[in-house]
């Protein structure tokens, strides 16, 4: 492990954070509307949620080349802030945000559904509005599958290969992600590099994906 | 009967469910026990007024507010009704303290002024040492009073206590249903309970509402309500032990005579109507007094002769099986049956007297509206 290895090691697990509060929000969000609320279109929308799990993750990351071209929305973003997307570190978080984004939704969606909805309505008869009633009751009483689904979103996150190399390339110090830095090692045939690297992945993967299962476990 | 401050007619029905509903339900203050059998509404009923549940049809008005109104498609969301709920297992917030859970209804309130209204509720209903612990390392009882307090803590201006005993067992069902009763009492807020159980109905409610197939089918004070059931049914649910057929052989200055198997019994003949010629007649187990047979002279208008079928402990009672003519059902303390020395087979003089021989007017038919039989008893 040299310097630039460890630099590597740092951008994915800060890239893997930068997704995950990126999709956080929303993904508590529409996790909520799904487990507590019917509406018109909810299996269409759950589809969608859960298309990045099984597409090839090229696909994704070829929806949000587009998405973020300059035919899309990073044309605006290009014009009207000055900012870049494509090929940045920005597309690296949006990658890994798009790809993590099931995981969470999923498991967020399983607890809250789980949270009983007796607890809900009594607050509501205690005069509690449905924001306080989500911070106060059910994000609480959810916090171990929610947290669960956010340590396996993160774990995905730092294993996202497809999208990432698709949307964001692969630059050397600016967009090269651990499994990235893998895959070269390999092209370039240095057996022990990409050995050591993916030693270190499978470590934080390990410690992710286990505190995960912990956590659901205690859940049950 | 007092015409208090809610007034409702409304029905709700759920998918492949009973219709429930109630007509011209009126409320006043004090304590108000829904009471019928298990399934006969009583819940939907009060999750209709908490809010909880949106009716199909119908209007509830509540203290010159509207709740809820069909027809304009209005419905007041429960956190504005200024209700407090009790459901039947207090739902208390399991992740939350004694005192976060009584004072999770008082976040518009300054901390000082909100930490002083929860210390004063907990010292209230005896809880002042437990203001830290989790709902889980508390007693039923105990619940069932943190329950109460953060219900009441906010004065709401209505209080719905879903079968409040529902969760206890036997000994603290009986400790806790005087001290319950001492602590609405207390509180001042019209209350309306929902219980199976008429002895809690007896011992909670100032009114009784009786609960039949989805619809209030009677409403008074809670003792009258159960010494005369307006019909069968009724009869049937507020549990009346003996319940049997008989024929009016006359009337006569106010009082009937009817023939019920082999045996004759006088009874008020009361509000019933003047064409009736066979009734039920209703007699309460603990209305009937049992005298050795050779004492014979007494001012109850019905002596009968009685041989004794059967004798069952119940508590400190004994439920004792009459034969009269007809099945007939007594309810005596153990020390009047030992006195008594009351055996199976054992004749004795069954004594009623006339206005506890309550009588319902026999329809071929009860009175009941179609589509609303649930498939169990009565129906």
């Amino acid at each position: 492990m040299n310097a630039a290895d460890w630099q590597i090691v740092g951008f994915t697990l800060r890239m893997a954070l930068a997704g995950l509060a990126l999709v956080l929000p929303p993904g508590l969000a529409l996790a909520w509307c799904l487990a507590k609320h019917h509406w018109p279109g909810k299996t269409l929308v759950e589809t969608l949620v859960t298309l990045p799990l099984v597409l090839p993750p090229v696909v994704t990351g070829l929806v949000l080349l587009d998405f973020f071209g300059r035919h899309g929305v990073g044309g605006w973003l290009h014009r009207g802030l000055g900012v870049d997307v494509v090929f940045t570190w920005r597309a690296v978080a949006a990658a890994v945000a798009a790809m993590s984004l099931p995981l969470l939704v999923r498991a967020a969606r399983t607890a809250f559904e789980e949270v009983d909805v007796k607890y809900e309505q009594l607050a509501r008869t205690l005069g509690a509005g449905e924001w306080r009633i989500f911070f106060t009751i059910t994000l609480p009483l959810a916090r171990r599958g929610v947290l669960a689904g956010v340590l396996l979103a993160f774990a995905r996150a730092l294993g996202e290969f497809g999208a990432t190399i698709t949307v964001a390339g692969n630059i050397p110090g600016r967009t090269t992600t651990l499994p990235v830095a893998i895959y070269e090692a390999v092209q370039a045939d240095e057996d022990g590099h990409a050995w050591t690297l993916a030693a270190v992945a499978a470590v934080i993967a390990f410690v992710a994906v286990y505190l995960s299962e912990q956590l659901s476990r205690r859940h049950k | 009967m007092n015409h208090g401050p809610l007034t409702a007619t409304f029905r709700k029905q759920f998918p492949g469910g009973p219709e429930i509903g109630v007509a011209d339900l009126r409320l006043g203050g004090g304590i108000t026990v829904l009471f019928g059998a298990s399934g006969a509404g009583k819940t939907t009923i009060l999750r209709c007024l908490a809010g909880l549940e949106r009716p199909d049809a119908g209007v509830i008005h509540f203290g010159g507010q509207c709740w809820f109104e069909a027809g304009r498609n209005f419905s007041l969301p429960a956190r504005k009704r200024k209700t407090g709920f009790v459901p039947q297992d207090y739902a208390l917030f399991p992740h939350l303290t004694v005192a976060r859970n009584i004072g999770y209804g008082l976040d518009q309130m300054s901390a000082p002024e909100r930490e002083r209204r929860v210390t004063e509720h907990l010292s209230w209903l005896g809880l002042a040492g437990l203001a830290g612990r989790r709902p889980g390392e508390l007693s039923g009882g105990q619940q069932q009073r943190v329950a109460l307090a953060r219900a009441v803590v906010r004065r709401p201006e209505l209080l719905l206590l879903d079968e409040p005993f529902a969760a206890l067992d036997t000994p603290a069902r009986l400790r806790l249903r005087g001290e319950l009763r001492t602590l609405l009492r207390q509180t001042g807020i019209p209350t309306v309970l929902v219980t199976h159980d008429r002895h809690e109905a007896l011992a909670l409610g100032d009114e009784v509402v009786v609960l039949h197939g989805g619809r209030n089918v009677q409403q008074g004070a809670a003792a009258g309500v159960f010494s005369r059931p307006v019909n069968l049914a009724v009869a049937e649910i507020t549990a009346v032990e003996t319940i049997q057929r008989g024929q009016i052989l006359e009337i006569r200055d106010g009082l009937a005579t009817v023939a019920v198997g082999d045996a004759r019994l006088i009874a008020l003949a009361g509000e019933l109507p003047a064409d009736a010629l066979t009734v039920y007649v209703c007699i309460r187990a603990e209305d009937v007094i049992l005298m050795r047979a050779e004492k014979v002279q007494s001012s109850s208008r019905n002596c009968l002769a009685a041989t004794v079928r059967s004798l069952a402990r119940e508590g400190p009672l004994v439920r004792v099986q009459l034969d009269c003519g007809f099945p007939l059902t007594a309810l005596l303390t153990q020390p009047a049956c030992q006195e008594l020395a009351l055996h199976e087979g054992a004749r004795m003089n069954a004594l009623v007297k006339a206005p506890q021989v309550h009588m319902i007017p026999f329809e071929a038919k009860q009175p009941r509206e179609p589509g609303l039989c649930n498939g169990r008893s009565g129906c």
